[in-house]
């Protein structure tokens, strides 16, 4: 049965990665169809000097790097705080968590979009980055609990208790003792939180203003509208950059 | 000689939701000695040591340490430490840091000598930059004992510190233990269900049983002269011959006494214990030395000396 | 103030805010009419509740819960064997996992798009078919249900992977040879042992592969285009192009039941996320 299996997963391997593999090859196609002509890079050219993509990028990265940063925070003193103590009154707040995980993203979507107008009849505000933020961080909130307080449920508690017992407060013992054990976990929630952020279409594209263009928003149009080879360009570039922030990061959580 | 008393308990008690874990403890434990705790599982001594160091409140009754009630202050701030019966050593930090630990807040202008000292008297000198992963069980230990006393604590509590160590490395370290707490001169409060550790370590014993204290005294006076059967029993295998109780070793087997039928004999070592039924029916266990020995269904004769009867 | 209150205050607000007060709106909204000029107006009404039970959206729902199913189920069946593969494969657990991690972390849109690449007409399959001359006409790959189908186990096949790898490895071996020691051969020891030890994981695996498949929009509108309808096309159509917020309300409340309700129905004691 071994032998059956290994020959499975090399093709379900494949499955997983040949369609990206041909993303990659064709970006260095020197015709726009999918037949082969040639080796070029004339459409890493062509996105170099798009000024429409270069900025999506730019706000997509703001976004991302913003909304990462205060949700892995918030996230993970809340994850703390739950589990510090389960008292009735958090259990909404967990609750909450859970709902968000489980509500589909185009409601979520919808939902803020009807938030925001509502509350922009009130204050003169328009949607736009701001927006898009506050979406960002109110998504991977619920990502970033789930993985810090996994980590916290491994947490032998008598290390608090004895850095308690030694003279330390509340606060410090979480900065001295208990913050240290949850580094690896805030690492891998950031990352989470930074790769969900900037890849999210669906909520974005309803919550982001005229003037607030993502990349996913600019990638999604073009991919409608047909054939275009400088998409496989970005795909293969988006694919190459995560990819080596992965590796990145699993280096440094082995280190 | 009456020394004063520097840990003092007022009719403690500690109820949780589902059960009563503490029943109205009232202890007195002098300053400099070695004071142990001991009971079977679940009769509350932990609970004790936690609501001394700060981590449960007592439902009744007042804790006063060095003439001052200290029941409603947290941990941090009550000048008694504990060694954790893990240990609790934090593993992200070695040795020295894990000691200087406590002092970090105090800022001592003299952490480093009083590091330094506390290592050498728990014989770990060289040791100071290794991590808790990389230390024996035994010298975890004393990692956690020196953490504590860097901070020259009014009490040190125990928390079954040998439970976690192999069988060997416990005699060696009670020893060890003993002769650290007349060195530093600190007040210990040790908690324990092993009646041998408590016996050989401590200068007085306070037996507990489900969440009442039984009696306290001196080790001698515990074993020799128990005030309850419980405590009797607790602290090693009893003869109950009417009302009068006896020890195994204070019963011999001699060529005149009562008839007695050999019913079992367990060969342990340095000693045996033989088990017998007396013709007026009861059971009785006596320890003898193995170089004479008795075989299953001979009949002996079992005599023993008056005074050595225990009545309670 | 305690601590742990002080922690956990600014995540209080923030989902009051992103989470909380969004979907009271949604709710109050649902029982409200459509405003002139998008948005929404009195009077009250539960005629957006009625149109929901209508036999065209009622169809569009099951066709969703249909398209949602079938993922889910390739996802497992596909996803089990590759799980137990990564298992069972010794000191290089870790490489194989993180073969499957890697495409998970790169972007789902991307991933969505590399299909298109390969299946439209004028894609990869169809000018390799017709070069070779296997084909005269293009293959119409793209655009229909299957494709869609295809994407979403595409996209979600690592959802299901994890949660099954995991359950696998906590399994203790000593079981399989027990297993093996009453007699047991490989494939019973599979269906009768590890298979329901492996439940957790199903469900867990399942549960995050179905509602997400469930409320797609990205790949059913990708993949699909407009050949294809399934709720969440429906439902953004209703917020964008058709201005009925009141009906997109009421709809994003019968996909939410929906998998509230799955949820539920699944959850077992002691198998929190949170």
């Amino acid at each position: 049965m071994k032998k059956g299996l290994a020959l499975y997963a090399l093709a379900a391997y494949a499955f997983l990665h040949v369609p990206l593999l041909i993303l990659a090859v064709f970006s260095f196609n020197s015709s726009r169809f999918a037949v082969w002509q040639g080796f070029s890079l004339q459409w890493y050219g062509a996105i170099a000097r798009d000024r429409n993509l270069m900025e999506s990028s730019l706000n997509s990265l703001i976004i991302a790097v913003a909304a990462t940063i205060t949700a892995t925070v918030i996230g993970t003193l809340a994850a703390y705080g739950l589990w510090k103590r389960r008292t009735r009154g958090f259990a909404w707040l967990s609750g909450s968590f859970y709902l968000s995980l489980v509500t589909p993203e185009i409601v979520t979507g919808v939902s803020l979009l009807a938030l925001f107008q509502w509350i922009f009849r009130f204050l003169h505000l328009r949607l736009g980055m701001h927006t898009v933020i506050l979406a960002h961080v109110g998504f991977s909130l619920a990502y970033v609990v789930v993985v810090v307080l996994a980590r916290l449920r491994s947490f032998d508690r008598t290390l608090e208790e004895a850095a308690l017992d030694l003279g330390a407060t509340e606060f410090e013992t979480f900065w001295r003792v208990t913050l240290p054990y949850l580094a690896p976990a805030i690492a891998a929630a950031a990352m989470l939180a930074f790769t969900v952020s900037i890849d999210d279409y669906v909520i974005t594209s309803l919550v982001a203003g005229v003037d607030s263009q993502t990349l996913p928003m600019v990638i999604y149009a073009l991919a409608r509208r047909g054939v275009n080879p400088a998409l496989n360009a970005i795909s293969t570039l988006i694919v190459v950059g995560l990819g080596v922030l992965v590796l990145l990061s699993e280096r440094l959580r082995r280190a | 000689m009456a020394s004063e008393t520097v840990l003092e308990l007022r009719g403690v008690s500690k109820e949780f939701s589902t059960h009563r874990a503490v029943a109205d403890v009232s202890l007195q434990i002098p300053r400099g000695s070695f004071f142990s705790l001991l009971g079977p599982s679940g009769c509350g001594k932990t609970t004790i040591l936690r609501m001394i160091a700060g981590f449960e409140t007592p439902t009744a009754g007042e804790i006063w340490l060095n003439g001052e009630c200290i029941d409603t202050l947290p941990p941090y701030r009550r000048n008694v430490n504990t060694v954790f019966q893990g240990y609790a050593l934090f593993p992200h930090l070695n040795v020295q840091d894990n000691i200087e630990f406590g002092l970090r807040r105090k800022q001592a202008k003299d952490a480093a000598e009083r590091v330094e000292r506390v290592l050498e008297q728990v014989r770990l000198e060289g040791k100071a930059s290794r991590r808790p992963s990389e230390l024996s069980g035994g010298e975890r230990q004393r990692v956690a004992l020196a953490r504590a006393i860097v901070l020259q604590p009014d009490v040190l509590l125990l928390d079954e510190p040998l439970s976690a160590l192999d069988p060997l490395l416990r005699k060696q370290v009670r020893g060890e233990l003993r002769d650290l707490q007349r060195r530093v001169d600190v007040t210990f409060l040790f908690v324990t269900h092993d009646q041998e550790e408590a016996l050989s370590m401590s200068d007085q014993i306070a037996v507990m049983n489900a969440g009442a204290l039984e009696q306290v005294g001196t080790p001698r006076e515990i074993y020799a002269q128990p005030r309850t059967r419980f405590v009797a029993g607790f602290l090693g295998a009893m003869n109950w011959i009417g009302s009068a109780g006896l020890r195994p070793e204070s019963v011999c087997i001699t060529p005149q006494g009562r008839n007695a039928v050999v019913t079992g004999v367990v060969y342990l070592g340095s000693f045996c214990h033989v088990e017998m039924t007396l013709e007026s029916g009861e059971a009785i266990t006596a320890q003898i030395s193995p170089v004479n020995p008795v075989g299953i269904g001979q009949t002996v004769c079992v005599s023993w000396n008056a005074d050595d009867e225990v009545r309670c | 103030m305690k601590l742990r209150t002080a922690f956990v205050l600014p995540s209080a607000i923030l989902m009051a805010v992103t989470m909380l007060a969004p979907l009271a709106i949604i709710v109050v909204y649902s029982f409200l009419s459509r405003g002139a000029y998008g948005g929404v107006q009195l009077p009250w009404t539960l005629e957006n509740f009625t149109r929901v039970w209508d036999p065209v959206y009622g169809f569009i729902i099951l066709r969703s819960l249909w398209v949602a199913a079938v993922a889910t189920a390739l996802c497992l069946i596909l996803g089990f064997p590759l799980a137990l593969f990564i298992a069972r494969s010794g000191p290089r657990k870790n490489f194989y996992l993180s073969l499957v991690i890697l495409p998970f972390w790169t972007s789902f849109l991307i991933r969505t798009y590399a299909w298109m690449f390969i299946l439209r007409d004028t894609g990869i399959v169809n000018s390799a078919l017709q070069s070779v001359g296997f084909i005269r006409q293009p293959l119409p790959l793209l655009y229909n249900y299957g494709a869609v189908i295809l994407g979403l186990v595409y996209g979600f096949l690592p959802f299901m992977v994890l949660p099954l790898y995991a359950t696998l490895e906590r399994l203790d071996p000593s079981l399989i040879e027990a297993a093996a020691d009453l007699g047991a051969r490989p494939w019973d020891t599979l269906v009768r042992v590890v298979l329901p030890l492996c439940a957790p994981g199903i469900r867990a695996g399942a549960i995050l592969t179905f509602v997400p498949c469930l409320g797609t929009y990205l790949t059913s509108d990708l993949l699909g285009g407009s050949k294809t309808v399934l709720i969440g096309n429906v439902v953004q159509n209703q917020f964008t192009a058709s201005r009925d917020w009141p009906f997109g309300a009421a709809l994003s409340l019968a996909l939410m039941a929906i998998a509230i309700g799955l949820l539920l129905a699944v959850r077992r004691r002691g198998e929190e996320l949170l």
